[in-house]
């Protein structure tokens, strides 16, 4: 067992895990944070997405025990008092998902990309999504969210 | 880029308004109920032990080391659940021949794929349960795998099931000849001017749900509560209660948050059943949750089908006959839908033609892979690709363009209602229109003339274009016609409407969605029959316990059987208020109108009282119409009259580097008639999702077996999955041709996309190649496929590429 302290969402935790813990079962078994899922087991789906320290990582493939001493933010903290962040209004308005399975991801890699390209092209969308999978949408609504959002930044 | 919430500025216009969805605010804020977020206090975790052979006797198993390791309350085999665990259900004998050697969830004596459960431990941790898998003996003598489908029916072929003696599990057929709805396919065949043959190949695919399967049983004396990623809690309820000998009435099953099933989670799986055998064992609850390589190798495949195709016509281009032989692959064993998923294409194979004779003929053969059974669309994806490319290789044959081949043959919107060859009355549709418009939307003529273009330049990116008309049969179905065909169930659908003191109003269904946007469909039929706000309805499903009573969500029944049953539900209610309104504003029920919500009297101004008010009148009950029960509840089962045919026209063009053979779409363009649209938001939604499953068979997913049976392809790192830059905006339309046999129009959406994008852009694709020789590609039509089949050709070798 390894002591770690992470702040999750804005809260400091303080926790004892095994080494071998991963980032996303920390979040849901220990800290019962289920907003993150898990899709697959090879890194490959992106339903795990959650910000380290403000950069958009897989959680299931880092190490709670690597987050130890930073900043971990997961689809539950992105609405603040009721209201809903503007890439989670933009995939509801949109119509950017159907099962919901992808979403948590989905909308925390779209504000990466965002962050990391303001502006960017339906082509530099698609491109930057590449790591989230998605059964259900076609991905079309997921890049028209994104788009809303980049819209609105730039007007 | 424009917010949508279309709110209509009456409530009588909800249908038809791309309403935003009552879903989505637990889903993008986190707060969902995936099955594997439950915690219930005592919980087991299950790790299940599969078999690394595809095809082997168990000489022995020990599951004692797992006994005794860290964490672990319980470790069973197969043998020591040999005697409760009955066998998994298989509810469509298609014939009464039928070999089914059963299916137990863990494998007693002998294991028929890789990835059949052997043994299955609990411990505290799921990580526990896992480890202790290592401490679990089996020693396995090694059996052939059966693989080829065809080597499989040979005389002599190694054997699945020792026991069953044959590696057939049934020939199911349809001559139309026999059947009296057409002629026969010999004299077709004689008499024939042009006769082309072809073989096509239906490669498995995964369903790829994003969400794992996952279930937790609860346990409780006699009685069990299971939470499922399921899409047939109904179905689950009563298959689980036969299969185990549990009473029905002590079966609970709820389907919470479902992350996605496209027919991968309409089965009853093994790990159900073995879920409830620990939890009973152990009296505690237990959960398990499949990893995605166990959802790869043990969930089931949708397709896997050869299928032998003879098609017969005029020189000039009349559809004389069509000939079908399919070898349909079962897998290791029948599943709850296995054998009738390719039976159901029987009548899909002719399509929107018109031609005068039809065989179908299939052959279910069993082999040492997972199971098959439903995926999206069931049959009638493989049946349409099957005629929709055989329609291009005969144009091919006659010099005759693909479209104009199609209009000779298709039924003309005239001439509905139309009884096929196949014995289906299609009730409306117009192919004409939804092909000019989807002509237009893709602008055809340009790129026809940029194609010549390439052609004529030796462009080594060559154009291809592909067409593909098709219809479907949705909204399974009338019960007597499932009947006839053997299915098990009936194909009705049930609704009651709940109204609350305040006039809100609760809608129970027996549909169990799972991401379709069902509650927001429903909620605009409500509101827009019961004259009542979209916000003040709440739909309730998936739970067997507030929702007794339903078929649940497959084949694109939704709205087509659940929402015409909602709506039967509505006017019952409203026939009761209707009594208790006029006798609150003393008038003659006669005399009533209904609308927006309100009873008024007609010709008396002010003389009214709206529907909140009469459901307080109800609650209270002081003074009601003599002998009338204080209730506006009502209940409704709807059994449909027929299938309904939604159809449509896709268009594609790929750009086919013929240096590297990668394929790109270059413009998808489709319009689809479903009927009545309800919310065309959703309607978008839907069509998407369908093309991005579609479009991936043809040119992506392969579910790949080796010579030894092992699945090759069991992850997402082999499995390949489209990702948003694989996949291109899709331009998509409407044409509106309402069904005639249900009171909303509708005709089902679900399956549209992914039934008539394969065949056109694997038409597409043979298009771009054709100069080239080349008159087919096996899907997927990967980048290896295409370049190999340019350089044979190109070295002067003939035939299809495989
Ligand atoms: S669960 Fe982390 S990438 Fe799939
Ligand atoms: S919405 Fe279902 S997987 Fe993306």
């Amino acid at each position: 067992m390894t002591r770690i302290s992470v702040q999750v969402d804005g809260v400091e935790y303080t926790d004892d895990v095994e080494p071998r813990t991963l980032l996303v079962h920390y979040l849901r078994e220990q800290l019962g944070k289920t907003g993150t899922v898990v899709g697959c087991d090879t890194s490959n789906c992106g339903a795990c997405t959650v910000h380290l320290d403000g950069s958009s990582v897989k959680s299931c493939t880092v190490l709670a025990v690597q987050a130890d001493g930073q900043a971990v933010d997961t689809v539950e903290g992105l609405a603040t008092d009721g209201e809903l962040h503007p890439m989670q209004q933009a995939f509801t308005d949109c119509h950017s998902l159907q099962c919901g399975y992808c979403t948590p991801g989905m909308i925390m890699a779209s504000i990466d990309l965002l962050k990391e390209n303001p502006d960017p092209t339906e082509e530099e969308i698609r491109l930057g999504l590449e790591g989230n999978l998605c059964r259900c949408t076609g991905y079309q609504n997921i890049v028209r969210a994104v788009q809303q959002v980049a819209g609105g930044e730039r007007s | 880029m424009t917010a949508v919430d279309d709110k209509p500025t009456s409530t009588t216009s909800q249908i038809g308004a791309s309403r935003k969805r009552k879903e989505d605010r637990h889903l993008i804020t986190g707060r969902t109920t995936w099955v594997d977020n439950m915690m219930l206090p005592g919980m087991v975790h299950l790790a299940i032990l599969r078999s690394p052979m595809a095809h082997a006797k168990i000489a022995s198993i020990d599951v004692s080391g797992a006994r005794t390791a860290p964490g672990v309350l319980g470790a069973w085999s197969g043998r020591d659940f040999a005697d409760v665990q009955g066998d998994l259900p298989c509810a469509w004998p298609v014939t009464p021949d039928m070999v089914n050697p059963g299916a137990p969830s863990l494998a007693v004596d002998q294991v028929n794929f890789a990835g059949d459960a052997v043994a299955v431990v609990a411990a505290r941790t799921k990580g526990e349960a896992v480890d202790a898998l290592e401490e679990i003996d089996v020693d396995y003598e090694p059996l052939p795998a059966v693989l080829d489908l065809e080597a499989a029916l040979a005389d002599g072929a190694d054997l699945v099931h020792e026991s069953a003696g044959t590696n057939k599990s049934y020939t199911w057929e349809l001559d139309s000849a026999a059947a009296g709805s057409g002629g026969s396919v010999e004299d077709a065949a004689r008499d024939a001017e042009v006769t082309v043959k072809r073989r096509f190949i239906q490669q498995r695919l995964s369903p790829g749900f994003m969400e794992p399967r996952s279930v937790v049983v609860q346990p409780a004396d006699e009685a069990v509560t299971i939470w499922s990623s399921t899409q047939i809690p109904h179905i689950l309820r009563t298959m689980l209660g036969l299969t185990l000998g549990i009473p029905e009435h002590k079966v609970r099953v709820i389907a919470p948050d479902v992350g996605g099933g496209f027919g991968g989670k309409i089965t009853i799986t093994p790990e159900e059943v073995i879920a409830t055998l620990v939890a009973r064992a152990l009296g505690r609850p237990a959960k398990y949750t499949e990893s995605r390589s166990e959802s790869m190798s043990a969930a089931h495949h949708g397709r896997g089908q050869i299928q032998d195709l003879t098609i017969t016509a005029t020189r000039d281009g009349k559809v004389t006959g069509l000939d079908v032989h399919l070898i349909a692959d079962m897998g290791a064993y029948l599943r709850l839908l296995t054998p009738g998923v390719p039976v159901l294409g029987a009548f899909m194979f002719p399509g929107i033609y018109k031609f005068p004779a039809y065989r179908f003929r299939c052959d279910g053969v069993f082999t040492t892979k997972v199971p098959t059974d439903a995926y999206r669309g069931a049959g009638r994806p493989e049946a349409t690709f099957g005629i929709e490319r055989i329609m291009d290789e005969l144009a091919a044959e006659l010099d005759m363009d693909p479209l104009e081949l199609r209009r000779k043959n298709w039924i003309t919107h005239e001439e509905f209602p139309f009884t096929t060859v196949a014995g289906l009355t299609y009730d409306s549709g117009n192919y004409e229109a939804a092909t000019d418009k989807a002509l237009a939307l893709a602008g055809w003529d340009e790129l026809k003339a940029e194609q010549a273009r390439r052609r004529e330049s030796n462009d080594p990116i060559q154009l291809g274009l592909g067409i593909s008309t098709f219809t479907e049969m949705c909204g399974l179905a009338p019960s007597r016609v499932l009947g006839s065909l053997d299915y098990g169930a009936g194909g009705w659908e049930s609704a009651s409407v709940r109204v609350l003191p305040t006039g809100k109003v609760e809608v129970v269904t027996g549909i169990s969605p799972h991401g379709q946007g069902h509650v927001t469909g429903f909620s605009q039929i409500v509101a827009d029959r019961l004259g009542v706000p979209f916000e003040d309805v709440e739909i309730i499903h998936g739970d067997t316990e507030s929702s007794p009573k339903g078929l649940d969500t497959y084949g694109s029944r939704s709205l087509t059987v659940g929402g015409v049953a909602v709506v039967q539900a509505v006017d019952k209610v409203i026939e009761k208020a209707r009594r208790i309104a006029a006798h609150m504003l003393e008038a003659d029920e006669a005399d009533l109108e209904y609308a927006d919500g309100t009873f008024s009297v007609v010709g008396a101004p002010g003389s009214s009282v709206p529907f909140g008010d009469i459901a307080f009148a109800v609650f209270s009950a002081h003074d009601l119409p003599d002998g009338m029960e204080p209730s506006l509840n009502s209940e409704a089962t709807y059994d449909p009259g027929n299938f309904s045919f939604p159809h449509g026209t896709h268009l594609c063009a790929v750009e086919v580097d013929t240096e590297t053979g990668h394929v790109a779409i270059r413009t998808y363009a489709c319009v689809d008639d479903i009927g009545t649209p309800i919310n065309p938001m959703l309607i978008d939604g839907q069509v998407h999702g369908g093309l991005a499953q579609g479009i991936a068979q043809a040119l992506f997913e392969e579910a790949v077996y080796d010579d030894a049976g092992n699945l090759v392809t069991g992850s997402f790192v082999d499995y390949t999955l489209p990702t948003a830059a694989d996949l291109p905006t899709f331009h998509t339309d409407r044409t509106v041709t309402p069904s005639t046999d249900n009171p909303l129009g509708v005709k089902g959406v679900g399956e549209a996309g992914t039934i008539a994008s394969t065949p056109a852009v694997v038409n597409a694709v043979v298009d771009a190649l054709r100069p080239f020789g080349i008159n087919d590609i096996t899907m997927p039509c990967t980048p290896e496929r295409v370049w190999r089949a340019i350089q044979d050709h190109t070295n002067g070798s003939q035939g299809a590429v495989r």
